[in-house]
């Protein structure tokens, strides 16, 4: 998925972050914003392509979208 | 004119850096060129890995603490007090003391993690650690009276403090019940927030066949939301319920919020440069070791590492030259396997770590280390 035109609650700026910082930085936010919140997490680390769908998924929360850029991918996820 | 450098935190990062700077740049010291100063707010250096052994009653607390007064060097000033207020654009900081402003040309941060349990409802009340003095000692209480049920590791937080000791724990705990015959009594679990048993994958790949082994289970994606003390209960936000009789927990960590207050970095730690040790958003600015958001360990090697590397520059900076130390990174690590066992790794930015196997001759290089510390916080090793 590419291009889209939510409006995230908060925003997570990983970039540069080695693993499992992005996803870790992803739990943080996520724990502390209400159900139904978007926070987008901008990771450059091709491991959180794996790893942030998975723990969503263990989690219950949902993946709205992926958004590729030149050099990093942004995560759209609800928290449930 | 004398330049000013004042070093934030007794750490291993500051205390490290104080001594390699005064010897480093001793003729300027004695000639009035320069001024070290190091700020903490006790009298005291600690040492925590210390902790790790204390709820095993192999050490004591006062093996991880000396004044800081025996450690430092003598041309470094001691001046035992709280930073209120850091004012990058003015280089000034002030105090909880009254009075004029401590100004400075360099600032070095290192003013280490601090402990968050609160983060997580029921932690403080329930969980047990060996992150702090008080934990250690009462998890030593505990464990000594603990002959059967679940015991339960839970890894709340990263980063925090010795990213191998949560590992270290559980195997020791396994060894120790083993030894005095009641592991088949007690259950051990280990929980991890992501899909692996350790942050670094390759210790991940190392460790994980160690724990099944040893009959240590394991709950990866478990991020604990709740502690229900009445029910015995964590709760994790995957949805999993884990019930246990004895509840260790490595709580959230922080920087402290003057870091975030001074706009320098998020949750108290400093963005800064990973290589050179800068900080992003201010000049004449270092951070160092737990505080310095570079990805690597906070561990006490990084910190000794990086001091050698922000003491370089700044001797550099203070002499005109331009600076060119650099850190790549370095990280170095014993990791105990049990009672009389331990591994070893050695990793950087470029080159990952490969765990020794463990033997009882790392064990006790581990323990050689931990007594030869007090030589590194001098500056002498």
């Amino acid at each position: 998925m590419t291009d889209t035109d939510i409006e995230p609650t908060e925003t997570v700026n990983a970039r540069g972050a080695a693993c499992p910082g992005p996803l870790m930085d992803l739990i943080g936010k996520i724990r502390s914003v209400e159900p139904g919140a978007v926070v987008c997490l901008l990771s450059d680390n091709d491991q959180s392509l794996t790893d942030v769908p998975e723990w969503a998924e263990q989690a219950g929360n949902e993946v709205l979208a992926v958004e590729s850029h030149d050099d990093y991918q942004a995560f759209y996820v609800e928290k449930a | 004119m004398t330049e000013r450098v004042v070093i934030v935190g007794g750490g291993t990062g500051g205390t490290v850096l104080a001594n390699n700077l005064a010897g480093r740049l001793d003729r300027e010291i004695d000639a009035g060129d320069v001024e070290i100063t190091l700020i903490n707010d006790g009298p005291d250096h600690v040492y925590k890995p210390v902790w790790l052994y204390v709820p095993f009653g192999q050490r004591e607390l006062e093996n991880g603490r000396r004044p800081l007064e025996e450690l430092l060097d003598s041309r470094v000033t001691l001046r035992i007090d709280r930073i209120t207020d850091i004012d990058a654009d003015a280089q000034r900081l002030r105090s909880r003391n009254p009075g004029r402003p401590i100004e400075y040309d360099y600032l070095v941060l290192a003013t280490g993690s601090t402990l968050a349990p609160e983060e997580i409802p029921g932690l403080a009340e329930a969980g047990h650690d060996y992150y702090s003095e008080s934990g250690a000692t009462a998890l030593r209480d505990e464990l000594l009276s603990f002959t059967e049920g679940h015991l339960v590791l839970s890894v709340v937080g990263t980063p925090h403090m010795c990213p191998a000791a949560p590992l270290e724990f559980v195997f020791m705990a396994d060894d120790w019940f083993r030894e005095r015959g009641l592991r088949e009594d007690v259950d051990i679990t280990y929980t991890y927030p992501i899909q692996r048993v350790h942050g670094n994958p390759h210790i991940a790949e190392w460790a994980r066949p160690l724990m099944d082994e040893r009959d240590i289970r394991v709950e990866t994606f478990f991020n604990a939301e709740e502690i229900d003390a009445d029910e015995n209960v964590v709760r994790s936000m995957e949805g999993t319920d884990l019930e246990y009789d004895l509840l260790v927990g490595i709580p959230p960590h922080r920087g402290i919020d003057l870091i975030e207050e001074a706009g320098l970095g998020d949750r108290g730690w400093v963005d800064v440069n990973k290589h050179t040790l800068e900080a992003e958003a201010a000049e004449n600015v270092y951070a160092l070791g737990d505080t310095a958001n570079t990805g690597v360990p906070n561990a006490g090697s990084v910190a000794h590492y990086q001091a050698g590397v922000v003491s370089q520059r700044l001797a550099s900076e203070i002499r005109g030259q331009p600076p060119t130390a650099v850190y790549d990174g370095k990280t170095l690590c014993f990791i105990e396997t049990g009672m009389d066992a331990a591994s070893f790794v050695e990793f950087d930015y470029e080159n990952p770590p490969s765990p020794a196997r463990p033997s009882q001759k790392l064990h006790w290089s581990k323990l050689a280390y931990n007594e030869s510390y007090w030589l590194t916080a001098r500056g002498l090793l």
